[in-house]
């Protein structure tokens, strides 16, 4: 045994059983949280946030695609950490947790790519473009895809995480060139509005920014209730022989032996 | 950590480097290629290709829109303040389409006008308010400062 650089309580999570747990306690709050902060952030954004001077009221669906296209980058950040841990570490739940992001992830890309087409069409006039952002955020998606099939298309589900998990690795590159593609090329898609490091220098009013951040709040606490609960089911399907699983699905301790047909 | 974990560490830390100096090299490349479009100085200056379809980018001139009544087309000026180019364009303008609007066209030059194809506004990344972008008019006015100075300048 190797000395261990990690808390005791992260070796206490990392097992299946426990994680389970903790996982099934957590997730009603988040979610409840989850919805709370939606509902907040969806009536300031679509009811008390004035209209745009220059779009009217069709402005509004950054309330939804600027929160997507954010998640759609955290969840692939997100699922290429656990993917490093699941590749070095092989630790079962770090597979777990990276495979079961990419279905999250490409769900809230593709609403991003649905809604921000939806808008493009009357404000710029035309559906799709082959930009630098749009372009790079397909590319997103379609990395999420090759994750998921990746994942699969193996036999041994555990050799099929990693292998997915070493393609969500290498895919990483494409989260700076979505980030910065519209400073580094001539897109049609406009530049960054809300400015993280520098505030003062966002280019939206207060009204319309608090609904945003909400709802960007909201999409994560989605997001961490999600994962937790589909870890849940990926450990049981995984660990399905085990015997933590029979007495959790028989409710009493297996038998340790066969009953005889 | 134990040296089975240090080495795939190590493997796949070098797999993603080599992959990050090949993206970096393939979006420097891109950097110096990918033009998606030309200015109104450059096609002033013969950069842009003669004959092919081309995408021409600017701000809408002032007072430059005009429309041709009973039709769908509409005759307006592309300049980026330095050199400025007719265009004539049949077809539905999208909502973002305005006065002092950065635009991007397609089509190809005809005897000095540019005859586009298509017409797509840029925005500009800038959301407020009807009575907060009147009063910042006003103020302007005021003051004299150009209407387009402030906002819409990222072409």
């Amino acid at each position: 045994m190797s000395r261990s650089y990690l808390p005791h309580w992260m070796h206490w999570l990392g097992s299946p059983p426990n994680f389970y747990r903790f996982a099934g306690t957590l997730r009603p709050w988040l979610m409840a949280l989850a919805l709370a902060s939606a509902a907040i952030g969806l009536y300031g954004g679509l009811v008390l946030a004035p209209p745009d001077y220059q779009q009217g009221d069709a402005y509004r669906i950054i309330f939804i695609h600027v929160p997507s296209a954010w998640m759609s980058l955290f969840i692939y950040a997100t699922m290429a950490v656990a993917g490093l841990i699941a590749l070095v570490w092989r630790v079962k739940l770090a597979e777990v947790i990276a495979m079961e992001c990419a279905p999250t992830g490409a769900a809230f890309t593709f609403i991003t790519l649905a809604t921000g087409s939806l808008w493009g069409k009357p404000m710029w006039g035309t559906w799709w473009t082959w930009d630098a952002r749009l372009t790079s955020e397909l590319v997103l998606l379609f990395l999420y895809l090759g994750v998921i099939g990746l994942c699969n298309a193996f036999e041994d589900r555990r050799r099929g995480a990693r292998a997915a998990s070493l393609l969500a690795l290498v895919g990483i590159v494409n989260l700076p060139i979505v980030h910065y593609s519209v400073q580094w090329w001539n897109t049609l898609h406009q530049g960054t509005t809300v400015d993280f490091l520098d505030p003062a220098r966002s280019s939206i009013a207060a009204p319309m920014l608090w609904p945003l951040l909400v709802m960007a709040l909201a999409t994560h606490l989605y997001f961490f209730a999600s994962i937790l609960g589909r870890a849940r089911t990926g450990l049981l399907s995984l660990e399905s022989g085990k015997q933590w699983v029979r007495t959790l699905v028989d409710g009493q301790p297996a038998p340790t032996m066969e009953a005889p047909t | 950590m134990n040296p089975v974990r240090k080495r795939r560490l190590i493997i796949t830390l070098l797999i993603l480097g080599a992959v990050a100096v090949a993206t970096g090299l393939s979006v420097f490349a891109l950097q110096r290629n990918m033009t998606y479009l030309y200015s109104p100085s450059e096609v002033d200056a013969g950069k842009a290709p003669d004959g092919h379809p081309f995408r021409l980018g600017g701000i809408v001139k002032e007072g430059s829109i005009r429309r041709v009544p009973g039709t769908l087309t509409t005759d307006f000026v592309i300049t980026d303040r330095f050199q400025s180019i007719p265009v004539t364009y049949t077809g539905i303008l999208p909502d973002l389409f305005r006065v002092g609007q950065s635009t991007i066209t397609t089509g190809t030059m005809d005897n000095g006008t540019f005859v586009a194809k298509t017409v797509l506004a840029k925005h500009d990344a800038t959301y407020m308010p009807p009575q907060v972008a009147q009063a910042i008019a006003k103020a302007k006015q005021e003051h004299r400062i150009p209407p387009d100075a402030g906002h819409g300048g990222s072409q």
